[in-house]
């Protein structure tokens, strides 16, 4: 079942499908905020915000 | 049995194909986040639980070589390994290797302060393209139509801080269609090509910028080339990326390390992820 985890951000609701892996990114429907899957615990995802794309990012 | 863990700061769409292809087959894997690994001199491999071969797939450039550094250090198989990362993250080091293994490329010139810039792209004559010697999806690649902009060009460069903007690679703006090649190199095996076309408004073809992608014949030539090319920078998991020069027909330009199949996958029938791990459970047994 996906989980429903608030937007630090906005307040929005972030929708987290069940089968999303930790270090997953997420983004807020709302504002576009993105956070990453820090952990899951059973069910429940925690997010933190996600790393800001950096000089270096790419192939 | 063994044991694959795929090392990553985020997980895309690469990352998770290829875990669960792990998981598929039955193979012991983990995605591990490279931004909580600490490292000593004093370390020893029986410290880390990483199993017996790790897939290197940090987004980060520099996170993701000095990693492998320190996990070759610690005795574990990195695919790729670190040589292979500093060569295809740096154009410059690339060029030289395509040069000297004579596998066809731009032709192209290195500078090394803003008036020598400057006087290479005069004696050249535009058009010219001006890359920065390490950068990631298109990034920093301007073409060089008219010396008034080019030398304004230049000039923002100078006042960048980066050491590494005042060495100028300036190259050949090759005559080609609105696309170019990339070639997926898995171990001694091309497994699949696509064509990555250009957005509108946008001259660069990387799919981070909007291009767009469709399956390419994988022709003999093709097939050859991005082989040598990536036995010229040490081998491994690769996305060779070649344009069709008018008037020299095929020519390498870049070698990609941490190869992204996303645009790929979604045209061609080749199982990409398969393959990698199928590769890398190889690697772990030799």
């Amino acid at each position: 079942m996906k989980s429903i985890v608030e937007c630090q951000e906005c307040g929005a609701e972030i929708s987290v499908p069940e089968d999303a892996v930790v270090g997953e990114i997420m983004t807020c429907p709302d504002c576009g905020a993105e956070y990453e899957i820090a952990s899951k615990v059973g069910d429940k995802p925690e997010l933190k915000p996600a790393e800001r794309v950096g000089e270096d990012w790419g192939q | 049995m063994v044991e694959v863990s795929i090392l990553c700061d985020k997980v895309r769409f690469e990352e998770k194909a290829l875990y669960e292809k792990t998981q598929s087959r039955g193979i012991d894997s983990k995605i591990v986040d490279s931004k909580t690994i600490i490292i000593g001199t004093n370390n020893k491999r029986i410290d880390f639980s990483l199993g017996d071969v790790i897939l290197q797939r940090s987004v980060s450039y520099y996170r993701g070589l000095y990693l492998t550094a320190c996990l070759e250090f610690l005795g574990f198989k990195v695919i790729n390994r670190f040589e292979v990362g500093q060569t295809c993250g740096n154009k410059l080091v690339t060029s030289i290797k395509l040069e000297q293994n004579r596998i066809p490329t731009p032709k192209t010139q290195f500078a090394f302060s803003a008036e020598s810039g400057l006087e290479t792209i005069k004696k050249t004559g535009l058009p010219l393209v001006l890359k920065p010697i390490i950068g990631s999806w298109g990034r920093g690649i301007y073409p060089l139509r008219d010396l008034e902009t080019a030398s304004m060009i230049i000039e923002m460069r100078e006042e960048d801080n980066s050491p590494l903007s005042r060495i100028y690679y300036i190259q050949e703006m090759v005559d080609r269609p609105p696309r170019d090649i990339r070639c997926i190199i898995v171990g001694e095996q091309a497994i699949a090509a696509i064509y990555r076309y250009s957005s509108e408004f946008e001259w660069r073809t990387n799919v981070a910028r909007g291009g767009k992608v469709e399956l390419a014949p994988l022709t003999n030539e093709m097939e050859d080339l991005a082989l040598r090319a990536a036995k010229a920078v040490g081998g491994g998991v690769l996305g060779v990326d070649m344009m069709e020069h008018k008037d020299h027909g095929l020519v390498v330009h870049e070698v990609n390390n941490t190869v992204e199949f996303r645009g790929a996958a979604s045209v061609s029938r080749a199982d990409i992820p398969g393959e990698i791990v199928d590769y890398a459970v190889k690697q772990a047994r030799k």
